[in-house]
């Protein structure tokens, strides 16, 4: 048998195949039955044009979004990088600040207390004020 | 204690070990993907069959919550509702809209069944190895959520459907805003087990982390109902402004993919949040610990299902509000508070935390937890009474001009 490392993943593995399979057979299944004529397959110009309350589509069938979701996804991206380097350092504590004491989590402190500048940055520029 | 009394050798060394029994020495592997593929299986149509009954369950109960009837006509108390949603769904036509990005539009919904599923890989619902033991399940978990924002923003972008990007891009803010104090929550109860694997976190959850860390535990279920985007944050697909959001253009098989999908976020939830803070199938007395975790599980449903329908729709600048200025300073404010104290409380030479250092932990964060949440809604409560006026949206008609 492989060992235990392998099989963790092995198993992660197996069951995303799964996992993908089951959707995508679901949705074969569904196909089939419209090619076998079982569900009705009958699409006209109407049916396929866009939804949009009744009316006949105004303007261009792609709109642009709002420049705002920027602001926050750069927020975003920020911070997530953040909680990356949190984790190893949230999983070691105990063992690390054991071994080196109070320093573990002042040097933490200090990461955060960096990027929380930034935040405050953020918000007094009233870049997390949606408007 | 926990889970002795089931040894019914339905986790992945039974299987393997009996499918090792019937084959050569040399199929080691074939045995091995047998037992992956059977245990797999199980675990993904149980999940499928739990999330059409409660997709009854729900509709039920909302409809008790809200004084009307609900589903109630197939089979007694209209049980067999699932089974005439699945033939209905299977029998209707699949419209794929002029000018879509057909091979998007398709594997969308593909994405977000997928990643549902993938989270349930590193649920323990048992103290013997149900499919996977992962060293880094709580980041996998993270990682594999965080994908069906894509699948979200997949879904909208290629409908080529205004209402439909409008949803999608509300949901993608929204969904990334309350990542970050979810995963700030998970990172507090990395801390206290010092672990990153689910298994270990509920074994080393003497003293359920709930308890220890009320706030993390307050954070998580806000965060997790905002990423499963129902009532209290569902700006995703808000009714009355946009069509259904992101699903506008879906019908057919695909559309109840997403149903599916939506329907099963509050189980795996629930499942997630009885791991990390109700300490999982830890219990009491000769019952089996798969039955506590399915109790406790359950508990957190029902109050997830009664936060629904209670509370009505943010508005979307309080949820963006709440997720940035409320929830990710206290997830901070969280996390150091339990470091801080881990530091001071427990034995200096061994470096364990006794179950006492828990509760000291607990009474600590109990207190900090009211002070806060009074000086929060304090905070959020004045808000309220300088409302901006409503004015007209610039993308009201977009595109208009560019005809």
């Amino acid at each position: 048998m492989l060992d235990d490392y392998f099989r963790q993943y092995g198993l992660i593995a197996i069951f995303a195949a799964l996992a993908v399979a089951v959707p995508t057979g679901m949705l074969t299944i569904s196909w089939m039955l419209g090619v076998l004529g079982i569900r009705p397959r009958k699409p006209d110009a109407v049916k396929n044009s866009i939804y949009e309350c009744g009316f006949a589509t105004l303007g261009g069938r792609w709109s642009g979004f709002n420049f705002r979701f920027y602001a926050f996804a750069l927020v975003f991206v920020l911070f997530d990088v953040e909680v990356v380097f949190l984790f190893p350092w949230a999983a070691s504590f105990g063992f690390l600040s054991k071994e080196f004491g109070v320093f573990v989590l002042v040097e933490m402190l200090v990461f955060i207390a960096i990027l929380v500048v930034g935040w405050l940055h953020a918000w007094r520029k009233g870049d997390l004020q949606w408007r | 204690m926990e889970g002795q009394a089931v040894k019914a050798g339905f986790d992945f060394l039974g299987i393997y070990g009996f499918f090792d029994g019937l084959m050569p020495e040399s199929l080691d592997w074939l045995a091995f993907l047998v037992a992956g593929f059977i245990l797999a299986f199980a675990i993904i149509n149980a999940l499928v069959v739990s999330t059409a009954v409660y997709t009854w369950f729900e509709r039920r109960a909302l409809g008790k919550f809200q004084s009307r009837l609900g589903p109630n006509r197939w089979g007694p108390f209209g049980l067999l509702q699932p089974i005439a949603d699945v033939v209905k769904f299977m029998s209707k036509e699949d419209t794929v809209p002029d000018g879509a990005d057909r091979q998007v539009f398709t594997l969308a919904p593909i994405v977000f069944v997928a990643t549902g599923f993938l989270v349930f890989a590193l649920i323990p619902l048992g103290s013997n190895d149900w499919l996977s033991r992962l060293n880094i399940g709580l980041v996998f978990i993270i990682a594999v959520t965080s994908v069906n924002t894509l699948a979200i923003f997949m879904a909208g972008w290629s409908s080529r459907n205004k209402y439909a990007m409008f949803g999608a891009m509300r949901g993608v803010a929204m969904l990334i805003s309350y990542e970050v104090p979810m995963a700030l929550a998970i990172a507090a109860v990395a801390l206290a087990s010092q672990s990153l694997s689910t298994y270990t976190v509920v074994t080393n959850q003497e003293v359920p982390f709930m308890l220890v860390m009320p706030l993390a535990f307050f954070i998580f279920v806000a965060a997790a109902s905002a990423e499963m985007s129902r009532t209290p944050f569902d700006l995703i697909e808000s009714e009355s402004e946009l069509g259904s959001g992101y699903h506008t253009e879906y019908s057919g098989m695909k559309f109840a993919l997403f149903q599916l999908a939506e329907f099963m976020a509050p189980i795996i939830v629930s499942c997630i949040v009885a791991t990390l803070f109700l300490s999982g199938w830890r219990g009491w007395g000769p019952i089996p610990g798969q039955v506590w975790f399915i109790l406790k599980a359950l508990v957190v449903l029902c109050a997830l299902l009664w936060f629904r329908a209670t509370w009505p729709r943010l508005r979307v600048d309080q949820i963006m509000e709440f997720a940035w200025k409320g929830l990710f300073p206290l997830s901070l404010l969280n996390l150091f508070a339990v470091a801080t104290e881990i530091q001071l409380l427990r034995d200096p030479v061994t470096g364990a935390l006794t179950d006492s250092d828990m509760w000291a932990m607990a009474a600590i964060n109990w207190a900090i937890t009211g002070i806060v949440f009074l000086a929060v809604s304090r905070m959020f409560a004045r808000k309220q009474l300088q409302r901006p006026l409503p004015k007209p949206s610039p993308l009201a008609n977009m595109g208009a001009e560019a005809e």
